[in-house]
C-alpha cells in the first residue's frame, strides 16, 4: 500500500490541477506531459523490458494519428471512434513489421524501426490523394475547452500505467525480461521468444497509436513531418525512457515530466529571466541571448540526457536508491 | 519403445563435419556420459538435440516422437531440459526470478510458479542466495542456477553440459551429489564432463567421441580400457 502512496497522491494532484489552475497554458503542458507518459511507457515495454530498442516509435504514433484523422476527414467518422482505430492500425503496422524484423539482433532491429519511421513519413508525404501530403489534415476540434482533453488523456495515462504494471508483474513480464537478458536461455526454458516479442510490440504500439489519435483530436492538425518526426517523437521517446529509467514502471513518467519542464524552461527564456535582465540593464545582449536560449530547448534536454547517462546510467527512477543515499550522505556531512 | 535415441546425427559447419554420424540410445533412469577431447563435438551434439543448431541430417527420437524439426522451446516443453557450458544467467534478475521464468513453462499463475521455483531452489541448494542478482553470483552458484532453471521446467531428460568445470573439490562433491539426487528423483541425465573421475563415478554408460565420430561406448570400465579412447586422450604412445 505504501508503495502506491506517491502515485496515488500524484494522481489526485493531477485530477484537481486543472480545476485549481485555470490558465490554458499550464493545462496544455500537463496534457502534453500525460501524452508523453503514454508514449514513453509503451516504448519502455518494448525497449526497457523486452530489450528491443525502437528508434522509430513515431511510425506507430503517426499511424494512429493518421488513422483517426483520415477517418474523420474522408468519412466524417467522429475522431473519438477513430481513436480506437488509431491504436488498432498502429498494431496492424507493427505486426508484419515485427514478424519480419525480430529475426534481426541488437542494433539491426533498431535500425529497421528507424527505417520504418522514414518510410511511413515519406509514404504519407507522397500519397497525396489520401493524406493531402505535406499540406496535412485539418479537422474541427470537438471541444473548445481544454478540460475534456485533459481528462481523456488522464484516463488514458492511468490505463496505460495499469496495463504496464499488470503486464510486467505477470508471466508476460517475466518472459519479456528473460528475453532481454538472454534470448537463447529464454528459448531453452520453453519460451517461444518470437511470439512474446510480438506480444510486447503489439501491446506497446497499441498505446502509442492511441496517443497519436489523441494528438490528432487535440491539436486538430497533423502533417507528416509533425507526427512522423524523427527528432521530436522517435528520439524523444528514447530520451524520455533513458532519463526516467529504462525498465521501470514510473521511469517514463518522470522522464516525460522532466522533458516537458526543460523544454518550457528554455522556451520561456528561463522563465523570462533573460528578458528581465535585458529590460533592467537596457542591454541588447540579454535580449539576443534570450532568443538563442528560446531556440535551444532541444539542446538543453540533450545536455540533461548526457548528464543523466554519465551520473545515473539507470535513469532517475532506476538509480533512485543511489540518489537517496547520496543526498542522505550530504546531509550527514554538512 | 526407447526413451531417447539419436540416430546418425550429422552436422556440417561449412565444410567441417563437427558431428559425423553419431548414434546412441539412452535408457530411462540412467546417467549417460558423453566424453571426448576438446572440440570433439560434445556440445554440438547437445545443441543438435535441443535444436540450438539444425541437423544436417539424422533423427532425434524422444519417447517415440521425432523431435529434430521442433523449435527449441517446444523441445523444452516436451521434457528435455538443458544447461549451457558457458552459463547464461538472466543477469539482472534475482536467482528466484530466474527460476520463476523457467517454472512458467509448466504452470501459469504467479503463485504456482513461485511455489514450483522455491521447491526447485531448495532441491538444488540455492536457498541462501535466492534473493541475489544472478550477475553477482560466483561460478559455482551460477552452474547450480543453470541446473535449477533446467529442473524447474520439470524435464524427464536433462542435458548437463560441463556443470562441474571450474569448481573447487568441495563444490565438486556437492555438484556430484546434486546430479545423483536428480537421477534418484527419476530424471534421466545425459552429461558432458571433462573431469574423468566425476564422469567415471556417476555414469551408468559412457559414449566417447573424437573428431565428431563415435570411438567407443560401454560401461565406464570398458570405455576406460578402450584403446581408441586412450589414444584420443593421451596420444598413440599410450594406446
Amino acid at each position: 500500500m505504501k508503495k502506491n502512496l506517491y502515485p496515488m497522491i500524484f494522481l489526485i494532484a493531477l485530477i484537481v490541477f486543472p480545476l485549481v489552475l485555470r490558465q490554458e497554458y499550464y493545462q496544455h503542458l500537463i496534457i502534453l506531459f500525460m501524452m508523453w507518459v503514454v508514449i514513453g511507457s509503451s516504448w519502455n515495454l518494448l525497449a526497457g523490458y523486452t530489450g528491443r530498442v525502437s528508434f522509430g516509435h513515431a511510425a506507430f504514433f503517426g499511424s494512429g494519428a493518421y488513422a483517426a484523422g483520415l477517418l474523420a476527414y474522408h468519412y466524417g467518422i467522429s475522431p473519438w471512434w477513430g481513436m480506437a482505430t488509431g491504436g488498432l492500425l498502429a498494431t496492424a503496422v507493427a505486426f508484419p513489421f515485427g514478424w519480419i524484423t525480430f529475426r534481426l539482433h541488437g542494433a539491426y532491429f533498431a535500425l529497421a524501426t528507424l527505417a520504418l519511421n522514414e518510410v511511413l513519413k515519406d509514404a504519407a508525404k507522397i500519397a497525396e490523394p489520401l493524406t493531402n501530403g505535406m499540406v496535412g489534415i485539418l479537422i474541427m476540434p470537438t471541444f473548445s475547452s481544454k478540460l475534456p482533453y485533459y481528462y481523456i488523456i488522464l484516463v488514458m495515462m492511468v490505463l496505460t500505467i495499469l496495463c504496464m504494471r499488470l503486464t510486467v508483474r505477470s508471466k508476460l513480464g517475466y518472459y519479456f525480461v528473460s528475453i532481454r537478458e538472454d534470448q537463447d536461455a529464454a528459448e531453452s526454458m520453453g519460451i517461444n521468444t518470437t511470439r512474446y516479442k510480438m506480444i510486447s510490440l503489439c501491446i506497446g504500439t497499441f498505446w502509442t497509436g492511441l496517443a497519436g489519435a489523441f494528438y490528432m483530436n487535440y491539436m486538430g492538425f497533423i502533417d507528416p513531418s509533425v507526427v512522423f518526426s524523427l527528432q521530436d517523437l522517435s528520439i524523444a521517446a528514447v530520451l524520455v525512457g533513458i532519463v526516467g529509467g529504462v525498465g521501470t514502471i514510473y521511469g517514463p513518467a518522470v522522464g516525460a515530466f522532466i522533458m516537458i519542464a526543460v523544454q518550457e524552461f528554455f522556451r520561456s527564456g528561463f522563465f523570462g529571466l533573460f528578458k528581465y535582465f535585458g529590460d533592467k540593464t537596457g542591454s541588447g545582449a540579454f535580449t539576443t541571448l534570450s532568443e538563442f536560449v528560446k531556440s535551444a530547448h532541444t539542446l538543453g534536454f540533450g545536455l540533461l540526457v548526457i548528464l543523466v547517462i554519465l551520473l545515473l546510467p539507470n535513469g532517475i527512477v532506476g538509480d533512485w536508491t543511489k540518489i537517496k543515499t547520496k543526498l542522505f550522505r550530504m546531509k550527514v556531512t554538512t | 519403445m526407447s526413451f531417447f535415441r539419436a540416430e546418425n546425427l550429422v552436422k556440417y559447419f561449412g565444410g567441417l563435419a563437427a558431428v559425423n554420424n553419431v548414434s546412441f540410445e539412452v535408457h530411462q533412469g540412467e546417467i549417460f556420459g558423453l566424453i571426448g577431447p576438446n572440440g570433439s563435438g560434445k556440445t554440438t551434439t547437445f545443441n543438435l538435440i535441443s535444436r540450438y543448431h539444425r541437423l544436417t541430417s539424422g533423427r532425434v527420437i524422444f519417447k517415440g516422437q521425432e523431435i529434430q524439426h521442433l523449435p527449441t522451446y517446444k523441445i523444452c516443453r516436451l521434457g528435455i531440459g538443458r544447461t549451457f557450458q558457458v552459463v547464461k544467467p538472466l543477469r539482472r534478475m534475482s536467482v528466484l526470478d530466474n527460476v520463476i521464468v523457467a517454472a512458467f513453462a509448466r504452470v501459469n499463475t504467479m503463485r504456482e510458479a513461485r511455489e514450483l521455483a522455491l521447491q526447485t531452489i531448495e532441491f538444488c541448494g540455492l536457498l541462501p542466495v535466492q534473493n541475489l542478482l544472478a550477475k553477482s553470483l560466483p561460478i559455482a552458484w551460477r552452474k547450480r542456477l543453470e541446473i535449477a532453471r533446467a529442473m524447474a521446467t520439470r524435464p524427464s531428460l536433462l542435458l548437463l553440459d560441463e556443470t562441474s568445470a571450474g569448481l573447487n573439490p568441495t563444490e565438486l562433491l556437492q555438484a556430484i551429489d546434486l546430479i545423483k539426487k536428480i537421477r534418484d528423483n527419476g530424471t534421466t541425465i545425459i552429461i558432458i564432463e571433462h573431469i574423468m573421475h566425476v564422469i567415471m563415478s556417476i555414469s551408468d554408460r559412457i559414449h566417447a567421441i573424437n573428431f565428431g565420430q563415435t570411438i567407443a561406448e560401454g560401461t565406464p570400465q570398458e570405455v576406460a580400457q578402450n584403446n581408441a579412447v586412450i589414444e584420443a586422450y593421451l596420444g598413440t604412445d599410450y594406446a
